[in-house]
């Protein structure tokens, strides 16, 4: 058995370049492999870190009727005295924050242009909305008792070419049906480099949000970030018994954990284009090698060697090889990303529509990828092993022996 | 006792429509501890008849004995087996390993057949001595002469003690020196060690050393010198 190793890792010494050339296909092959897998593990990541942040929160807790595509203003849809609800939410040792919010919807317009827009009610004293505050890009940020500013998106402010300091005219949905319009003065222009969120999004204090609305003292949703992602259910546990709606951020982001089975499925298969490749060098270069060595596989067997002790002999080469391929693709691998995340992938506003993802994608390698694709990458380099060691196996020794050198 | 007993075998090729003959009816006996010489001329079927005895091959028809056991119909590990055991090779071209050092090609066989570490080293010294080459031990064949490489592939050969070494023209590719050294070993090691050796050739001077002659034509024995058969 030892002797098998030593002669396959010898046969691998006689043709460096080959064998070099060989594992080098399996390495990149791997490393393509991470490099596809940490992308999209940063994408989908990114993705749902966005949304928790500046959307979805941990944990959100609305009234029971509360129908997210309509942004009813309703009373019965929304949280009654939520700044009673938001101190006790906030008093849980896992709360970061707890802050309520309104959203409404309404058309933001200029002299000649106008564009429908979400508005956010916040409360600008909340860290919750730091994301906010600290993607401000000129002006100044919210304070809670203004009444005649608002803050809006960069994308969107380009669109309307708003500056700061400039006025625009707001018409918003109200409780009762009708349209509430009033003059606004921008007050600062934020990015929170998710596109499909700047463009859309306008925040003003809550306060001014409850009175334009006429919504008295009602939040559309208790905003709540935790210290910690991992007490999720166990916080959202606790407040069931408030008699209103709990909603984690899974149940919030439903489409981007669905988008993400999705993309997975999709890799599968660009995984297994990068394996068929590799697999194809490894069949073509261990061929090449049997035809060449068939007359020594006659010796061999004319020693009194058995076809299986052949099998293994060649197996151990391309298990050599593979071991070889991966160790240097983990090294390829992990060097992409680092290369990769230099820049990261500015997708700008290409960003899915209705996803909040960053405008830079980042790798982020993990160590389950690491540890699955190498083994995928090893059993696949060891069955394309498989096809020439079989046939080296079932050579006729005298056939083998007759072969030209 | 009778080492090989080869009975009216015959060996067909066939190759797309065409059908070589290349034994028609060939039988012989080989008693332990002969020296014999397979002689003829090329096509004769020299290669042929010493691949049926080495179970290399099987024979069309007729019937092949190694040391008392039926080879004729064994499958492929079977004669693996009987090769690993029984029999001893040496080729015309030097037929070694060549990622294999001078010791490890000859301990090779034994490997298979899971000798000790210390038989194995204890008989591939003795060997080695005995093929003049214990020197070369950690040679690789790349870094041997043709002869040096020829003397290690007997070492080999005889390395399990097989009953029996077949050699295939294992003079035609060394000078006059070279030849008759490895001849000289061959005959040695029969003397010495009793192991039956046939070898083919058609080289005079290589013929000189037989105690037979077996001298085939067209695929038929034409003349046994142990029979007096004319
Ligand atoms: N594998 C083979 N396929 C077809 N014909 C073969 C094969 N091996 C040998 N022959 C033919 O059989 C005959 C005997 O060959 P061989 O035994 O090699 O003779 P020798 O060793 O005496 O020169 C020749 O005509 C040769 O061409
Ligand atoms: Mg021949």
């Amino acid at each position: 058995m030892l002797q098998i190793f030593k002669m396959a890792f010898r046969d691998l010494g006689r043709n460096r370049r080959r064998t070099f050339f060989s594992a080098l296909a399996v390495a990149i092959g791997l490393a393509l492999l991470m490099l596809m897998a940490s992308v999209i593990n940063g994408e989908m990541g990114n993705a749902i870190q966005s949304s928790i942040l500046l959307q979805s929160g941990h944990i959100q807790v609305r009234s029971v009727s509360f129908d997210e595509n309509k942004s009813s203003l309703k009373w019965e849809d929304l949280v009654a005295s939520p700044d009673e609800i938001a101190a006790k939410v906030a008093a849980f040792p896992q709360v970061k924050a707890a802050t309520p919010r309104l959203f409404a919807s309404g058309f933001l317009s200029t002299g000649d242009e106008s564009t429908g827009v979400k508005i956010y009610g916040i409360d600008p004293n909340s860290v919750a909305n730091d994301p906010y505050r600290m993607g401000l890009l000129s002006g100044n940020f919210l304070t809670a008792d203004d009444r005649e500013g608002l803050l809006i998106g960069k994308p969107a402010a380009d669109k309307l070419h708003l500056q700061v300091g400039d006025t625009v005219g707001l018409s918003v949905n109200t409780s009762n049906g009708d349209v509430q319009e009033q003059v606004f003065t921008v007050r600062g222009i934020y990015s929170t480099n998710t596109y499909a969120f700047d463009v859309s999004t306008i925040l003003m204090p809550l306060a001014k949000a409850q009175a334009i609305t006429q919504t008295e003292n009602h939040a559309s949703t208790i905003f709540i970030l935790l210290k910690n992602e991992t007490d999720t259910d166990s916080v959202a546990a606790a407040l069931q018994g408030l008699n209103l709606d709990v909603l984690t951020w899974r149940d919030m982001n439903q489409l981007i954990v669905e988008f993400e089975t999705m993309a997975n499925s999709y890799i599968g298969f660009f995984y297994l284009i990068i394996l068929a490749i590799t697999a194809s060098v490894i069949v073509n270069t261990l061929i090449m090698s049997v035809y060449e060595r068939t007359r020594e596989i006659g010796i061999l067997s004319a020693v009194g060697m058995r076809g299986s002790r052949i099998l293994g002999l060649f197996l151990a080469e391309s298990a050599f090889l593979a071991v070889g391929g991966v160790i240097l693709g983990v090294i390829l691998g992990w060097g992409a990303v680092q290369l990769f995340n230099i820049n990261g992938f500015y997708i700008g506003n290409m960003g899915l529509s209705g996803f909040l993802v960053g405008n830079t994608i980042r790798a982020q390698l993990m160590l389950d990828d690491i540890v699955n694709l190498s083994v995928l990458t090893f059993i696949v380099t060891l069955l394309a092993g498989l096809y020439p060691a079989v046939t080296a196996s079932r050579l006729e020794p005298v056939a083998a022996l007759r072969a030209e050198k | 006792m009778e080492v090989v007993k080869v009975e009216n075998i015959t060996r067909v090729y066939q190759i797309g429509k065409v059908e070589t003959r290349a034994l028609q009816g060939v039988s012989l006996t080989i008693e332990d501890g002969e020296f014999t010489a397979l002689v003829g001329p090329s096509g004769s079927g020299k290669t042929t008849l010493l691949q049926m005895i080495g179970c290399l091959d099987q024979p069309s028809t007729g019937r092949v004995v190694i040391s008392g056991q039926d080879v004729t119909r064994l499958n492929r590990n079977q004669r693996a087996d009987m090769r690993r055991g029984h029999i001893g090779f040496i080729f015309q071209f030097f037929a070694l390993i060549p990622t294999l050092t001078t010791y490890e090609n000859v301990e090779m066989p034994l490997l298979l057949n899971g000798h000790t570490p210390k038989e194995r080293r204890e008989r591939v010294m003795e060997l080695l001595k005995a093929v003049d080459l214990a020197d070369r031990a950690n040679n690789r064949p790349d870094q041997l002469s043709g002869g040096q490489q020829q003397r290690v592939a007997i070492a080999r050969a005889l390395a399990p003690k097989p009953a029996l070494i077949l050699a295939d023209e294992p003079t035609a590719n060394l000078d006059t020196a070279n030849g008759r050294q490895v001849m000289e070993i061959m005959k040695k090691l029969n003397q010495e060690t009793g192991v039956t050796f046939v070898f083919a050739t058609h080289d005079p001077r290589v013929i000189s050393y037989a105690t037979r002659v077996v001298t085939l034509k067209d695929g038929v024995i034409e003349k046994d010198s142990a029979s007096g058969a004319k």
